[in-house]
């Protein structure tokens, strides 16, 4: 057999320099004569430690990393490819704290198999849904996703199962599935990781979707800034096509089912569910009033359950191991696992996927180890863009739905952006505005003008203009676009402005709260 | 590194061509004639617009929304500098102070040699690996202002 090395192919892990590594691997093999076997894979989600390659030997794999091209050598001479020593050992990487904590459902075969390979998705207990999808029919699908307690893990928190339900029962000649792969929240890579690292499950459980609701038809929306993953997925598909994965009598069922990517073209809002409908269509992604729920009337005017990416690849692991392993785990109602994203300035940054529940102080100060920086940690951001700034006081706060809303928070898609001591929050709030500004789709007026607004407002605070004055005017302004904005871009984006002026005041050149009390 | 071609009538009807069944055509069209071209040239927005059976100022209205239609040629090279909050943790603004410094020009703008042109992006999904940043179709992370200067520097060369 061909010595093999597995190395991820994640653009994370090519940011980070895999392509060098790889050239380095091939190199040192020629020169001793050896046929090296690389497999490429999605990336573990460790990001500190990539480029990460893995060599598999009699005691289960070894990883080492993170890999830099010009050690290549050195550790072929160490005996690299029977797991000997070098600088960047790591040992066997379920055994790395970070993995060996997370409760990997939807994220189990990612950074462990050939990501096109369907002989390894199957030996890694790919198809074990849609077959169990296949036995119980439709309704029963259906009723185990709601079962399970799945929400929408695009941000909103929808049962997922529920809206499965309505589109089911919408009657109508054609019906889809849209997976939303629009992933714009700064801080998030998920969906990303899973087109790149493990395709398959993305498709099966679109698949899954497709039975369950009654479509043979099925969109995956990416945004263009993914090149790696629109480029992986369509060969994913292309060979599910041919292995009738999908298409006519998929796994030689009586159900039909087919895919076809779009691309997306540099808009945030199109990951809102209308606009990405409107963008399909081939329009302006201008958000659509609800109702009608795109479950009666979504693309092309017809039933339409359109999911994130997550909540689709999260689906095979629910039919095959049943509703209850899944709702067992997690918190209140925020039931299974959620795959958290820690990125920005933390030490161990990267995909950590586990049950609802863990505090984000345990995320950020113990998984994540602090900041990259080794400075103290100000802020936290989650849930993207339109997600609170959570100061210390706040990190006793539990990764749930409900919790972070209770504190005027969202989890959004699960992203968790660390800032340390240097962050300006007063500049975070203005980019929020500013941001807002740039993408707001233009319907309505508090999100399109206010946004513009909101920025010079601040600006004039950090001038030192009639501080007061413009705060209660931010204040106001902010209060606006919560309640008159159509959906969450003009109506989140006091959540990071808010949390700001609440939590860290001095940045503004305000007084803070308690101070202004006592005099 | 891309290589565009020049626009020519022929050649767009053909790329227009390509997609006229598909149902909800205007964007893969107008991708694939970004692709060919490098932008969106003003020449072919009534040919999409006779392709798909809408008006002139739809199309435009289209190609004017989505952030990553241009209406003028880029350069030979296109850097796309992250901007948004993980990349900002890490240092991002800096890094974009600096090549704003070195290439003496602003978002959305090329050189006046015409090599390089500068484009603001909101996140790459690369947030684990902060600063982010896009040469061409090639992925940078954990930038510095050392390896920006380096990458800038191979692109004037090359
Ligand atoms: C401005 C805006 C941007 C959004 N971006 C995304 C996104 O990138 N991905 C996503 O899945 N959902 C996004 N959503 C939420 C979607 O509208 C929708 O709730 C989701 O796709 C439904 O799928 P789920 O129930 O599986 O989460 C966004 C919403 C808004 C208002
Ligand atoms: S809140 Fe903003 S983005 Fe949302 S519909 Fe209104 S204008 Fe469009
Ligand atoms: S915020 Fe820069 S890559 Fe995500």
């Amino acid at each position: 057999m061909r010595p093999r090395i597995y190395l991820s192919r994640d653009a994370g892990s090519l940011a980070l320099g895999a392509d060098e590594v790889e050239t380095a691997i091939l190199a040192a093999g020629r020169q001793r004569g050896l046929d090296i076997e690389i497999v490429h894979t999605g990336s573990r989600g460790l990001f500190w430690l990539e480029p990460m390659i893995e060599v598999p030997t009699s005691a289960g794999r070894i990883a080492y990393g993170p890999v830099r091209a010009t050690d290549v050598g050195a550790m072929f001479d160490a005996g690299l490819l029977d797991g000997g020593p070098h600088a960047s050992r790591l040992g066997r990487p379920e055994e790395i704290p970070f993995l060996k904590r997370q409760t990997r459902l939807t994220f189990a075969r990612c950074g462990i198999v050939d990501r096109l390979s369907l002989d390894d998705y199957r030996a890694h207990g790919g198809f074990r849904g849609l077959e169990q999808a296949i036995a119980i029919g439709p309704e029963a699908t259906v009723e185990t996703i709601v079962e399970s307690g799945l929400r929408g893990r695009g941000g909103a928190g929808f049962p997922t199962g529920i809206k499965w339900r309505t589109v089911a029962q919408a009657s109508a000649a054609r019906k889809y599935i849209v997976c939303n792969a629009d992933e714009g929240d700064s801080g998030t890579f998920a969906d990303r990781m899973i087109m790149e690292g493990d395709p398959f499950v993305l498709i099966e459980g679109m698949t899954i979707a497709g039975l369950a609701v009654g479509a043979d038809k099925g969109f995956v929306y990416i945004r263009s800034e993914y090149p790696h993953a629109i480029d992986v997925l369509a060969r994913a598909i292309a060979i599910a096509r041919r292995a009738n994965c999908l298409g006519k009598g998929v796994l030689g069922s009586r159900y039909d089912f087919d895919l076809e990517i779009r691309v997306g073209a540099g808009a945030y809002v199109c990951g809102e569910e209308t606009s990405l409908l409107e963008s399909i269509e081939g329009k302006r992604g201008v958000v659509r009033a609800k109702p009608p729920l795109p479950a009666h009337k979504g693309l092309f005017g017809l039933p339409t359950a359109v999911n994130n990416l997550v909540s689709l690849a999260s689906v095979p692991v629910i039919l095959a191991d049943g509703a209850a392993a899944y709702r067992d785990l997690g918190l209140g109602r925020s039931r299974g696992t959620m795959p958290i994203q820690l990125a920005g300035n933390v030490r161990h940054r990267g995909l950590f996927e586990a049950a609802f529940g863990m505090t984000l102080g345990e995320l950020v100060d113990d998984i994540g180890a602090g900041t990259a920086s080794g400075r103290p940690i100000r802020a936290v951001q989650v849930g993207g863009p339109l997600g609170a700034y959570f100061p210390r006081a706040l990190f006793d706060t539990p990764f749930d739905y409900e919790a972070f809303a209770a504190r005027n928070g969202l989890i959004g898609h699960g992203g968790v952006v660390v800032f340390d001591d240097t962050v300006d929050m007063a500049r975070q709030a203005r980019f929020a505005m500013e941001f807002c500004a740039i993408e707001s789709c233009g319907k309505c007026t508090p999100c399109r003008i206010g946004s513009t607004r909101g920025v010079e407002v601040i600006d004039r605070i950090l001038r030192g203009e009639k501080r007061a004055e413009n705060h209660a005017l931010l204040t106001d302004l902010c209060e606006t676009m919560r309640l008159g904005s159509l959906c969450a871009l003009g109506g989140f984006v006091p959540y990071p402005v808010t949390s700001s002026l609440t939590y860290f005041p001095e940045d503004f050149g305000l007084p803070a709260p308690f101070a202004s009390a006592a005099d | 590194m891309p290589e565009f071609e020049v626009w020519n009538e022929q050649r767009g009807n053909e790329v227009i061509a390509a997609f006229v069944q598909e149902e909800g055509a205007a964007l893969p069209m107008l991708h694939a004639l970004q692709q060919t071209f490098g932008y969106i040239p003003r020449a072919a927005v009534p040919m999409v617009a006779s392709a798909l059976n809408v008006s002139r100022a739809e199309v435009h209205g289209i190609v004017s929304f989505y952030h990553d239609f241009r209406e003028a040629p880029p350069g030979t090279h296109v850097l796309k500098l992250c901007r948004a909050e993980a990349c900002q943790s890490m240092g991002g603004d800096a890094i974009a102070t600096a090549a704003i410094a070195e290439l003496q020009i602003g978002w959305s703008e090329t050189t006046p040699d015409g090599r390089i042109t500068l484009e603001p992006v909101f996140c790459l999904g690369l947030c684990a690996c902060a600063p982010a940043a896009m040469l061409d179709d090639k992925v940078v992370g954990a930038l510095d202002t050392a390896r920006l200067s380096a990458l800038l520097e191979n692109v004037r060369q090359a």
